[in-house]
């Protein structure tokens, strides 16, 4: 399969493309515009739509009006942005439309700075919006798992029905590598026969909506979601384990974060520590029992949860280990990334029983 | 024997949940009869707003989204832009279009989205139970302006329809209002202009209804239509503010 130099951003676009997206919805801000910008030069030349909203706030209910129309959308922001975006979001898991909305993660709170982050961490796995949901999030950490991610992304939203967010951070957004498209084959979606395309006389209207006056009709709608979650929790969580077999020291990372531990790894194997890595693939839906699995061998002395914010993923990190084991954490933020050395003396501080 | 008088069909047979005497069941009506006169029922989408009118499908026996509040012109755009050929409107109240939603219907208007939205006026928040809306007259007395509105604390009310017939894209604007059968007759005139608009590729276009709130402006039915005619249409006046031929 053919390779191309690409942009983490321009990648995200081509990639939605390839998976049979025909609109976007967006709105400028750092460190993502280079995705807009493509998608306003490709869609067209794919017969698609391209619309600069007015705000984050328009563009995510356009991306509600079009996923209610049964079409395969996109939008993409970061976090000060997809904060404005977490009305629109709520209200698409209420209504069950299948999306899938990119954050390219920069540092905050408040208008932050322009530097990747991982401080969202938060908002988008534990539903950012008002009330019960979830979007499924996933994070890669290279360019072509990105584009394969967004691919699986329409996929995993049209199946369940529901919003899906990539995470990513302004690293991986703006960085360059190889990629190529169709290592992730895309799914022909099943008739999407709630969809208000216009009533036929030989139907009932479909009506798109997340309103339920009725209590129990509202636990009713809830009780369904989290049914799908369920099946969701079940069937398609991801994560990747390195190094881990005989490892003393088990990091936690994602996205960016673990490219850097990676590194660490070798140099800490240089240096006599035995260190491994669990890099959660999907951060909604975590995968707890991996942690769990893990933390009951006896070879594994600790955790540490390294991560481009003050701490976040180590709360699902300790949910899954346990107790079985300590759990510490390490991070930088508003924008700064973890240096190896800064991560490797964490790891020989707690080798070092500290 | 003939029927002379009926259901239109874009109406379903739920009962409206409106308060006595307020015109949102004149205005439901009136869009359904176009509906029918156009023959575009199949083809109608519609977006219910957040408001009194917040249950707008299950009154119209056609495809429809409920949106967020004032968010209604966003999501008429995702649906026309996936379904171009389809009849969009939106049915938005004071609150939702005039205040919360003013981004967004200035931006629909001034891309020329090819929807039609049909905007009540009646000059107070009535879901809510009365507050000050950006449509409350100067003096009005609402639960968030106790004492009337005074203009040098809460400014002065929006008239949308000529801010917006100053955008390029508007196609349609025009203000109605239904406090008597003539101005009805005129009102339903507007609207099945403003859906042809549409039909037409022409642009965007919109309709400002003046109605009625007689259980959040204290009055009985008739005074309220009496205060729509002598009270607010002196401040919105009627007519066509801007139609692309």
């Amino acid at each position: 399969m053919e390779k191309v130099l690409m942009k983490g951003n321009e990648a995200i676009g081509e990639a939605a493309i390839q998976a049979g997206c025909r609109y976007f919805f967006g709105y400028p801000i750092t460190p993502q515009n280079e995705l807009p910008a493509y998608m306003a030069r490709r869609l067209p030349q794919e017969g698609g739509v391209f619309v600069q909203a007015e705000s984050e706030i328009s563009a995510i209910n356009m991306v509600y009006g079009a996923a209610g129309s049964g079409a395969r959308v996109m939008t993409s922001s970061s976090s000060p942005g997809i904060s404005l975006k977490q009305e629109g979001i709520s209200y698409i898991a209420g209504a069950e439309l299948p999306c899938v909305i990119v954050n390219i993660m920069r540092g905050g709170p408040g208008l932050g700075g322009i530097q990747p982050g991982q401080a969202d961490y938060f908002q988008a796995t534990k539903g950012g919006g008002h009330g019960d949901y979830h979007p499924i999030v996933l994070a890669p950490s290279t360019i072509q798992e990105l584009a394969d991610l967004v691919m699986e992304g329409f996929d995993l939203a049209d199946d369940y029905r529901n919003p899906v967010m990539v995470l990513g951070d302004g690293m991986l957004g703006q960085m360059m590598e190889p990629v190529s498209f169709g290592g992730y084959q895309s799914r022909t979606p099943s008739p999407k026969d709630w969809a208000a395309t216009g009533k036929t006389a030989d139907r009932e209207p479909n009506i798109i909506n997340s309103l339920f006056i009725d209590p129990q009709e509202l636990e009713d709608r809830v009780l369904h979601i989290y049914e799908k979650y369920e099946a969701i929790k079940e069937k398609e969580i991801q994560y990747e384990t390195y190094h881990c077999e005989d490892a003393q020291i088990i990091i936690a990372a994602y996205g960016t974060m673990a490219r850097v531990v990676k590194n660490v790894i070798g140099r800490a194997a240089a240096e006599g520590i035995k260190v491994g890595l669990i890099r959660p693939i999907t951060l909604w839906p975590f995968p707890y029992d991996v942690f769990t699995d893990w933390a009951a061998r006896d070879h594994v002395k600790a955790f540490l949860s390294v991560e481009m914010s003050m701490g976040q993923m180590v709360e699902d990190v300790r949910l899954g280990v346990n107790g079985q084991k300590p759990v510490y954490f390490y991070g930088r933020t508003g924008g700064m990334v973890p240096e190896p050395e800064a991560i490797l003396a964490e790891i020989k501080k707690i080798a070092g029983g500290e | 024997m003939a029927i002379v008088f009926a259901r239109p069909r874009s109406l379903t047979d739920a009962p409206f949940h409106y308060c006595p005497g307020c015109t949102h069941g004149i205005v439901h009506r009136l869009v359904a009869e176009v509906i029918d006169e156009l023959g575009i029922q199949e083809k109608t989408i519609g977006i219910a707003p957040v408001g009194c009118a917040v249950f707008a499908y299950n009154y119209f026996d056609c495809d429809m989204h409920e949106a967020a509040h004032g968010r209604a012109p966003a999501v008429a755009t995702g649906i026309k832009r996936v379904l171009p050929d389809r009849a969009v409107f939106t049915y938005q109240g004071d609150g939702d279009l005039a205040s919360i939603g003013t981004a967004e219907i200035v931006h629909a208007a001034t891309r020329g989205e090819q929807i039609t939205t049909i905007f009540i006026n009646n000059a107070i928040y009535g879901m809510t139970g009365g507050q000050m809306a950006p449509t409350t007259l100067p003096g009005q007395v609402t639960t968030t302006s106790p004492y009337g509105r005074d203009t040098a604390v809460a400014g002065h009310p929006v008239r949308v329809c000529e801010m917006l017939a100053t955008l390029t894209g508007a196609a349609h604007i025009e203000r109605v209002s239904v406090h008597d059968v003539p101005h009805i007759v005129k009102a339903k005139k507007a609207i099945k202009k403003a859906f042809t608009c549409q039909l037409e590729g022409k642009g965007f276009s919109l309709v400002e209804v003046l109605s009625t709130c007689p259980s959040n402006w204290g009055m009985t039915p008739l005074e309220a239509l009496d205060w729509v005619r002598d009270t607010m249409i002196p401040y919105y006046p009627l007519g066509v503010m801007k139609e692309v031929g």
